[in-house]
């Protein structure tokens, strides 16, 4: 750990966002998994998200019957805590909270 | 003023990084990431002590990628009236950059706010600063392990109000803490709820744009301090709404509005059954709140000159 | 302002004006030749004059700052704390129990290494309330972190509300730092004094320096929670900070001794070079002192007369070679530090300095002026023959308590 002489002055932090490196995922019980064939594209998981552990991927997704999305959803497992919000929210159960086993 | 009519004008960026301590499921965390997209990254926040100030920045990590300051606990408002005035004097001097525009928003909790924050808060009103000011309400001191605070509930239990046989929960109802600063007859006040966040986004959006000071206070479901399973924060959010034990509306110029009409609403049981802090309440009280609830609304209605919140279902 | 009477010209060339001030207008005409820009402040007897005297300035567009009309002293240096931290150089005032108001705040100041100035026109603490001078509201700022000047005159008030500007603001201290003087007797008396005709000279030698700020451009956290894995090194800091100021007030004395001809030391002396027996004590009422010592000299008492003008950083070594004859130590105190061992805080730390280098003189503390209580010359003289009568119990007494009825 850093010494007073290499520690900037006043408890400064002066690196934006590095909570980054805290990787909060380890705090999960539940694991939640999304079938992206029943996903409508709501926006609403990622809107609930406290941790903003889901990210918006653009890209095609043609599903297995066929409809074509032109984004999908990837949860950031570093940090999802397993609250359960985005499986609650979602208006169409496509979201499956699955226990995890380490 | 950044227009939001639904999740698709939601920016992208997150100003608020993961790896932060606020609780599994603490709305908090959602409430922050929607202000800081519709704020952008010319904000400068001032977090009074609470729960969101130490989690997010527990040394040496931040989740904020905006400049961030922590004072006290009772002076946000101050701060910022001080940052605002400094960049207002620093720009007309050409010390820095006059032409760009610079958010100054205060996050703060209800303890922050409605108690030891309460005479900051209203000095900054007072003065005009033009600054932000955002109440995030779990109704109780949760940073400190769930003590009573003034924005408290009737009846609701926390460790200072417990529900025993000799004293039932917080015995004083909810300080009107909006109407309060409204009183101050400031430019823009609104009440938001994280489980409508298009109407709470749209509220930080007109916050940000008026000449003078603006107040939102949003409710913000709390899964450890209201006891329940931290998947239901937004539907606990979504049925204050639904029972008018929130009610979302908004004040422009002196212009009172409800943003979220509930044509017909439910009985206030549903919102407190679901919470672990009511548990225990007997049927009486919780008549006694439905009681105070209905005459809120019907004032409420009265004040609007319609009827947004309907007559009850149930 | 008073019609000047007197165009000055320093040894070094610089021109100055001879005014007519109290010295809490002193104190705002030194903020607005430094030239700041937020002012946060409240209202407190005896401090007002500073603050409405600032209001003409900025009233009348001599001073381009902008007043913040707070409603409490806590929001004050809160105020100031939030316009620092987002680049402007910032002022405030206070005393008594808005100083005591503000007290967590000062910590926070510190703590958060912010360049900040303060006057403070000290006064005794409630209760009872007393709107009259003592140092209890100062002492008890002591452990904040804060520099701090104590001035016996108008003009030291002036030259040293500079100096704290530069050495709040120099880039190896970033402390707050305050300057303190008599409430009533100096922030409400006129004395005459020196003022640089061209105020420019002024912000010359306080030139603004680039710092990390809130800026959008480089975003920081500033204020958060540190727990016992770094605190302890943060805060190691400051004392370093604190050492690293002294070398800072000595080069700040010497700014203004070049630029005004005017020389400041940590520690003051007068007519000590050969004196068994002398007097320390602090603030407006110094100036007493000076010719309760010259009396006395005339009745053959080889006595001298020491002053402390730097408290914080204490200025041990200064204080243990200026007294190095000197075999008698009378410390003048105008606070009490209840229960302590020593009551008077300059003595105690007196008696510490002297501790470290392991030789010491008699050093008596004594206690005066309390709430407002007069000291007189016939006050110093009666303190020197009690303790010359008291002989070796002055030191076994501990704190004796001057003029106190009973």
């Amino acid at each position: 750990m850093k010494s007073w002489r290499e520690l900037p002055i006043g408890g400064i932090i002066l690196e934006a966002g590095n909570s980054v490196k805290r990787r909060t995922g380890d705090w999960r019980v539940f694991k939640p998994i999304i079938d992206h064939d029943r996903c409508i594209r709501c926006l609403l998981c990622w809107i609930y998200c406290p941790d903003g552990a889901i990210r918006i991927v653009d890209g095609v997704y043609k599903t297995s019957d066929g409809k074509l999305w032109s984004l999908s959803f990837e949860i950031d497992y570093d940090y999802c805590k397993g609250c359960g919000i985005c499986a609650e929210e979602c208006p169409v159960k496509a979201i499956e909270l699955v226990e995890e086993v380490r | 003023m950044i227009r939001i009519r639904g999740v698709r004008d939601l920016p992208r960026e997150e100003y608020f990084a993961p790896g932060h301590g606020l609780c599994a499921g603490c709305t908090a965390g959602t409430i922050v990431r929607h202000l800081l997209k519709i704020a952008g990254r010319n904000t400068i926040v001032v977090n009074a002590t609470s729960c969101v100030e130490v989690s997010t920045t527990m040394y040496p990590y931040t989740s904020w990628r905006v400049p961030w300051l922590h004072v006290a606990f009772e002076n946000a408002a101050a701060a910022a009236s001080g940052i605002e005035t400094a960049i207002r004097v620093l720009a007309r001097k050409g010390i820095i950059d006059p032409g760009r525009s610079v958010n100054i928003v205060v996050l703060a909790g209800d303890g922050g706010t409605y108690d030891i924050g309460l005479q900051s808060l209203s000095g900054m009103l007072e003065r005009g600063h033009r600054v932000m000011y955002v109440l995030y309400d779990n109704e109780a001191y949760m940073n400190t392990g769930i003590q009573r605070s003034g924005s408290t509930p009737l009846h609701a239990w926390t460790t200072t109000t417990p529900l025993g046989k000799a004293m039932r929960g917080k015995i004083q109802p909810k300080k009107p803490i909006a109407e309060i600063v409204a009183a101050h007859r400031i430019p823009y006040v609104a009440t938001a709820n994280v489980a409508y966040p298009i109407d709470m986004d749209q509220k930080f959006s007109k916050g940000l744009s008026v000449e003078g000071p603006s107040f939102i206070h949003v409710l913000q479901p709390c899964p450890t301090g209201w006891r329940f399973d931290p998947r239901y924060g937004i539907k606990i959010g979504r049925l204050a709404v639904e029972t008018a034990m929130w009610i979302n509306w908004e004040m422009e110029n002196g212009n009172f509005r409800v943003t979220t009409r509930v044509p017909k609403r439910k009985h206030v049981r549903h919102y407190l059954e679901a919470q672990g802090r009511f548990r225990g309440l007997t049927k009486e009280e919780i008549e006694e709140i439905q009681e105070y609830i209905d005459k809120e609304v019907e004032r409420i209605n009265k004040l609007v000159g319609e009827e947004v919140i309907g007559p009850r279902i149930d | 302002m008073q019609a000047s009477v007197e165009r000055v010209k320093t040894p070094y060339g610089i021109e100055q004006t001879r005014v007519l001030l109290n010295s809490n207008y002193t104190a705002a005409y030194a903020i607005r030749d430094v030239g700041v820009d937020v002012i946060a402040a409240y209202p407190i007897t005896p401090q007002t004059g500073v603050v409405e005297k600032l209001a003409e300035f900025i009233a009348s567009g001599e001073l381009d700052a902008e007043m913040i009309h707070v409603e409490s002293e806590h929001s004050a240096l809160s105020a100031v704390i939030g316009a620092s931290a987002a680049g402007a150089r910032v002022f405030t005032a206070t005393s008594s129990q808005g100083l005591e108001y503000m007290h967590e705040v000062l910590h926070i100041a510190s703590g958060m290494r912010l360049p900040i100035v303060m006057a403070v026109a000290t006064r005794a603490l409630s209760a009872p309330i007393n709107i009259w001078c003592d140092y209890t509201d100062l002492m008890n700022a002591r452990d904040t972190s804060w520099i701090t000047f104590i001035a016996y005159t108008a003009q030291e008030v002036y030259d040293s509300l500079i100096e704290a500007y530069i050495v709040s603001e120099d880039p190896e201290v970033m402390l707050p730092a305050m300057v303190a003087y008599d409430g009533f007797w100096m922030s409400h008396t006129y004395e005459p004094l020196y003022i640089p005709v061209d105020r420019e000279i002024v912000r010359k030698i306080v030139p603004r320096r680039s710092r990390i700020t809130l800026d959008p451009e480089n975003p920081v956290t500033m204020g958060s929670i540190v727990g016992p894995d770094y605190y302890y090194e943060i805060k190691y800091q400051q004392v370093v900070a604190m050492e690293q100021a002294y070398r800072s007030v000595r080069n700040a004395d010497r700014i203004i001794e070049d630029t005004f001809g005017r020389r400041y030391e940590p520690i003051e002396v007068y007519r000590v070079e050969d004196a068994d027996i002398a007097i320390l004590t602090y603030g407006g009422i110094y100036g007493t002192l000076l010719d309760a010592v010259d009396r006395m000299r005339e009745r053959g008492i080889r006595v001298g007369a020491m002053r402390i003008r730097l408290w914080r950083p204490f200025p041990a070594e200064d204080l243990v070679s200026k007294a190095r004859n000197i075999s008698t130590l009378i410390v003048v105190d105008r606070a009490i530090s209840f229960g302590a061992s020593i009551s008077g805080p300059v003595a105690l730390e007196t008696i510490a300095a002297f501790h470290r280098v392991g030789s010491s003189p008699d050093v008596i503390s004594i206690v005066a002026g309390i709430g407002g209580r007069p000291v007189t010359e016939r006050d110093f003289e009666g303190m020197v023959e009690t303790v010359f009568k008291l002989g070796r119990r002055a030191r076994e007494i501990g704190t004796l308590y001057w003029g106190v009825r009973g």
